[in-house]
């Protein structure tokens, strides 16, 4: 079942582009061959904000990691942009924020640097970042509400400011589908509405959000539909 | 001490390799990988061995060996095998003890001493090693430092990586390739015992007193060059051992910087230039989300 309607928004108005982001039908996630998740049907559109919502363990994070290939599609089909995700190709139209904080490694990385990462798929090798990468890197960090703090130290910052930061790298490249595993958890509200205003932002351009929250909080006002993993459905059964 | 033709041909020889060791090492750090150099020090060993007793160049049977060993480690560890330190151990042990074996073993007439693999020639260095040294070195700096931002984004986040696209186990058998070049590039320099001490030291001075990961490999090559030029000089007016020299004003220089560090009010001074500048909570101002670049 999908959303026809989208909330009204003061931005320029949703850009239109033909065909889904993200198609799902019948697929099985899992690892090895041990299903974690099956018969997931669902279709997302260019500007949509989808939440997936579900008590742990129901496989919330096995569909959105089935979705960029580190989880094992066992059965059913994942279509990126019209194509199978097995010879989906162009990686760097979709961003991705983990729910692991990565461990940052023993050399000192700088938030800028840490963001930068997010670029990469859009730079290639032996490039220099250009003025638009740069630039880029700037609206991410700001987007994610760490403006100012791009010559910090990851590993000074908190929990909740080392999160924003994996958002602003996924933000990075420019994605036209954005998934984020469960951005908001430890971060304050006042940071929530910032992330919140981001995605409204993306959406209305065309970007596509799927999302993974626990609780919808500030985000809810900018989603425009929900799906449940596991449990019961809320509109839109998975 | 210039006047020396020698001495010209061994300084230039430890800058190259003052220059490429700590490169490569400040990657290996940041894997936590760091005493894989001296594991592929060992499996050199028995490439030495296989070379003298076969009578073919010992550097080249020295770098099969060692890109043969790192590709296998780097084929274990990208399949999240738990045997990986432990065929780490089997590679270094057996490669000593192997390549003592294979000298014992060489036909009459083998120059049978390993001691200037072990323990490094600096000196015997010839204009033909230095055409082959210069050669190697580019090649490793257009990896560590022409592709750093790569190898820093697969170090950092090896799924996040993936998902984006990158091309993971290709930059990390590349890393693993040139780990070994530079193993072999730096056998006559330093001795094989010893690489892994200007791999690995100049990354832990980077350590101490870097804030980024461009700065980090900045101080170590600093650190790397200067002690491998001034150890040079050092061997040649105390007449030591080049190679341990070097290893030793390396040492030096990390504990001069470990005990500044101690002794000067923490490491947020010297790592936080901006420090006083810390922006308050965001969210009052409107956001622009990342729109105004052209996809």
């Amino acid at each position: 079942m999908l959303l026809t309607s989208r909330p009204a928004r003061a931005a320029a108005p949703p850009v239109s582009r033909p065909g889904s982001v993200l198609e799902l039908t019948g697929a099985a996630f899992g690892y090895g061959r041990r299903p974690v998740l099956h018969g997931v049907d669902l279709v997302v559109h260019p500007g949509e904000v989808l939440a997936v919502r579900g008590p742990n363990g129901a496989g919330k994070s096995t569909l959105v990691r089935g979705l960029l290939g580190l989880a094992e599609v066992l059965a059913g089909e994942v279509c990126l942009f019209g194509e199978p995700r097995g010879r989906f190709r162009d990686w760097h139209r979709v961003g991705y924020v983990p729910q692991r904080t990565p461990v940052v490694g023993s050399v000192p990385v700088t938030v800028r640097e840490l963001v930068s990462t997010g670029r990469l798929s859009r730079v290639g090798p032996w490039r220099r970042f250009g003025e638009a990468d740069r630039c880029a890197v700037d609206c991410a960090l700001e987007g994610a509400g760490l403006a100012g703090f791009d010559r910090r130290p990851v590993a000074e910052l908190s929990g909740g400011q080392q999160r924003r930061a994996l958002v602003a790298r996924a933000l990075a490249g420019d994605p036209e589908l954005l998934v984020l595993d469960e951005p908001t958890a430890g971060v304050d509200a006042d940071n929530q509405r910032v992330l919140a205003a981001t995605l409204a932002g993306l959406a209305a351009t065309g970007t596509a959000v799927v999302v993974v929250v626990h609780e919808t909080g500030p985000l809810t006002p900018v989603l425009t539909r929900t799906v449940t993993v596991g449990g019961t459905p809320d509109d839109d059964g998975c | 001490m210039l006047s020396y033709g020698f001495m010209q041909l061994a300084l230039v020889a430890a800058v190259l390799v003052g220059l490429t060791a700590p490169t490569v090492g400040v990657h290996l750090v940041q894997r936590r990988l760091s005493l894989i150099g001296d594991g592929l020090g060992h499996v050199a060993l028995l490439g030495v061995a296989v070379g003298l007793a076969t009578r073919t160049a010992p550097v080249l049977t020295a770098l099969l060996a060692t890109v043969g060993g790192a590709v296998v480690l780097e084929l274990l560890r990208s399949r999240r095998s738990a045997g990986t330190d432990v065929a780490l151990a089997v590679m270094s042990y057996g490669g000593i003890a192997g390549g003592v074996v294979v000298v014992s073993r060489a036909p009459a007439g083998t120059p049978a001493n390993l001691d200037s693999y072990l323990f490094g020639a600096l000196t015997t260095t010839t204009r033909g090693d230095l055409v082959v040294f210069a050669g190697m070195a580019v090649v490793v700096l257009a990896v560590t430092i022409g592709l750093s931002r790569h190898l820093f984004a697969v170090a950092l986040d090896e799924e996040h990586a993936a998902a984006s696209g990158l091309p993971v186990l290709r930059l990390n058998l590349l890393l693993a390739v040139v780990t070994a070049g530079t193993v072999t590039l730096s056998m006559r320099v330093l001795g094989l015992l010893l690489i892994s001490g200007l791999m690995v030291l100049p990354a832990g001075c980077a350590q101490l007193v870097a804030w980024s990961s461009r700065s980090s490999l900045a101080v170590a090559v600093l650190v790397g060059v200067g002690a491998s030029v001034g150890g040079t000089v050092l061997s040649f007016h105390a007449d030591t051992p080049s190679g341990a020299t070097i290893v030793l004003v390396t040492v030096g220089v990390f504990v001069l910087l470990a005990a500044g560090r101690a002794t000067s009010r923490g490491p947020s001074r010297w790592r936080r230039p901006d420090a006083a500048v810390v922006p308050g909570p965001a969210g009052a101002e409107p956001v622009r989300a990342g729109l105004g670049v052209p996809r």
